[in-house]
């Protein structure tokens, strides 16, 4: 157990170093995020709807979608010169692969969700910093569950033709759960409503991410065999 | 060392390997010739554990581990260091911290590469690239070298070291599977040599001293008459 997770994290630091050195797809998700929230800022009538009703849901819709783009990179690193033959005849174990990915991408996305939150807070005008450590849980929570699936859909779609655009088709129907999950809990958070109210949803999100980090670790191996 | 039963695989309707058998001891070298379209490149997957026999079974005494593979593909990282990329390899097959430093300044002189250690593998010429790749495969001392082509792209000097190289592995026991098109790039490291046509060995024996020319004109009439 303790050599396959050293081995996901070697696994998960080279993919790290890679993007520290390109930087493209992290700027490439931190301005998507920026103009995201910028267009839902411009693009809504805060006379018509509460801006503390429609804040939680294009909070989520933003990191979900700036999510994917870290989703799709995480086996593209592995086409370029084929390196992915090369980890799959190497003694490193198919669970240690797909932990190295998750654990690579969970930081990718909590980078993007970190630049996110102040600017969401920045062009909503909503407090958070009386929530932000329930906050900070949710987010974590719905993270986990729809990276997991995320890493998992990534791989199996990365020998496909128009691997980015499967990817969202085929991955947004399993993030219905986490989300819905996270946008009641976000809602009810910012309301100033108590956690005790949203433990239900909380547990869900963290039954949610057992689950799948776990059937994503079993079936990883069957999408990357041949 | 290494044994192939019957080793049949198809692609489609296209059979790429029919019935392939031999077996490797320890010191011995095989080199399979072929055109291209031979089925060598097939061979070598299923030999390092990257395609399953549809047929046959093929067994590495050491299993993965024991393998180094040289395919048509270097593997490599381009936006990593020479360097940084052996490292990282040496650590997917479980080498310890002070001997990948070792070996990886050891193969980096041996191999030409000393000015180039530190540069991106994106920056490196194909003949140099090839280089980088060869290094790679020897970082975790695989007991069974399975080079595709590995002469490819290498000036005389580096090819005149490869060979040198390879054969004081093969004097240390270890078992070498070189598969290429042109007859005198393996001729003289070859204990065994095999010729392969549409999937099958139409001709497998001993070197027995032949000279590069005579395996040349046996190689003509192997192939001519299949």
């Amino acid at each position: 157990m303790l050599e396959r997770l050293k081995l996901a994290w070697v696994v998960a630091r080279k993919d790290l170093l890679l993007e520290f050195r390109t930087r493209t797809a992290i700027l490439s998700a931190v301005v998507f995020t920026a103009l995201v929230l910028t267009v839902f800022n411009f693009g809504r009538d805060p006379t018509a709807v509460p801006t503390i009703d429609l804040a939680p849901s294009i909070l989520w819709v933003t990191f979900t979608f700036a999510a994917m783009l870290a989703l799709n990179r995480a086996f593209a690193l592995e086409l370029e010169n084929q390196a992915l033959e090369g980890l799959l005849v190497s003694p490193l174990s198919r669970t240690s692969l797909y932990w190295g990915k998750l654990i690579a991408n969970l930081v990718f996305v909590a980078v993007v969700e970190a630049v996110g939150l102040p600017l969401f807070v920045l062009f909503f005008d909503v407090p958070v910093w009386h929530v932000l450590p329930p906050l900070i849980g949710v987010i974590a929570l719905a993270t986990i569950g729809f990276v997991a699936v995320g890493t998992l859909f990534s791989a199996m779609v990365i020998r496909t033709r128009f691997a980015e655009l499967m990817l969202p088709v085929l991955l947004l129907p399993f993030l219905i759960p986490p989300l819905m999950g996270a946008v009641l809990v976000t809602a009810r958070l910012l309301a100033g409503r108590p956690v005790a109210e949203v433990l239900g949803w909380l547990r869900l999100l963290a039954a949610y991410d057992i689950v799948f980090v776990t059937l994503s670790t079993l079936l990883f191996p069957h999408t990357v065999d041949e | 060392m290494l044994s192939a039963e019957g080793l049949s695989h198809a692609f489609g309707s296209v059979r790429a390997l029919d019935g392939v058998s031999f077996q490797l001891e320890a010191g011995h070298t095989l080199a399979v010739f072929g055109p291209n379209g031979a089925g060598k490149t097939t061979l070598l997957k299923v030999l390092a554990g990257l395609l399953r026999p549809h047929q046959g079974r093929a067994e590495v005494r050491g299993g993965p581990r024991a393998i180094g593979w040289i395919s048509h593909q270097s593997f490599l990282y381009g936006h990593l260091t020479v360097s940084e990329n052996l490292r990282f390899w040496a650590s997917i097959y479980g080498v310890d911290a002070a001997t990948r430093e070792r070996r990886a300044d050891d193969l980096v002189a041996r191999l030409g590469l000393g000015e180039w250690a530190q540069r991106p593998v994106a920056a490196l010429s194909r003949g140099l690239m090839q280089r980088a790749t060869i290094a790679r495969a020897l970082m975790h001392e695989p007991t069974v070298l399975l080079l595709d082509e590995p002469f490819t792209g290498l000036d005389l000097a580096a090819a005149a070291e490869l060979r040198r190289l390879l054969a004081e592995l093969v004097g240390k026991g270890r078992v070498v599977v070189i598969a290429t098109h042109n007859v005198d790039e393996g001729v003289e490291l070859a204990t065994d040599i095999a010729f392969q046509h549409r999937g099958r060995f139409v001709q497998l024996s001993p070197r027995a001293g032949r000279s590069a020319a005579q395996v040349a004109e046996a190689y003509r009439k192997a192939v001519a008459g299949a």
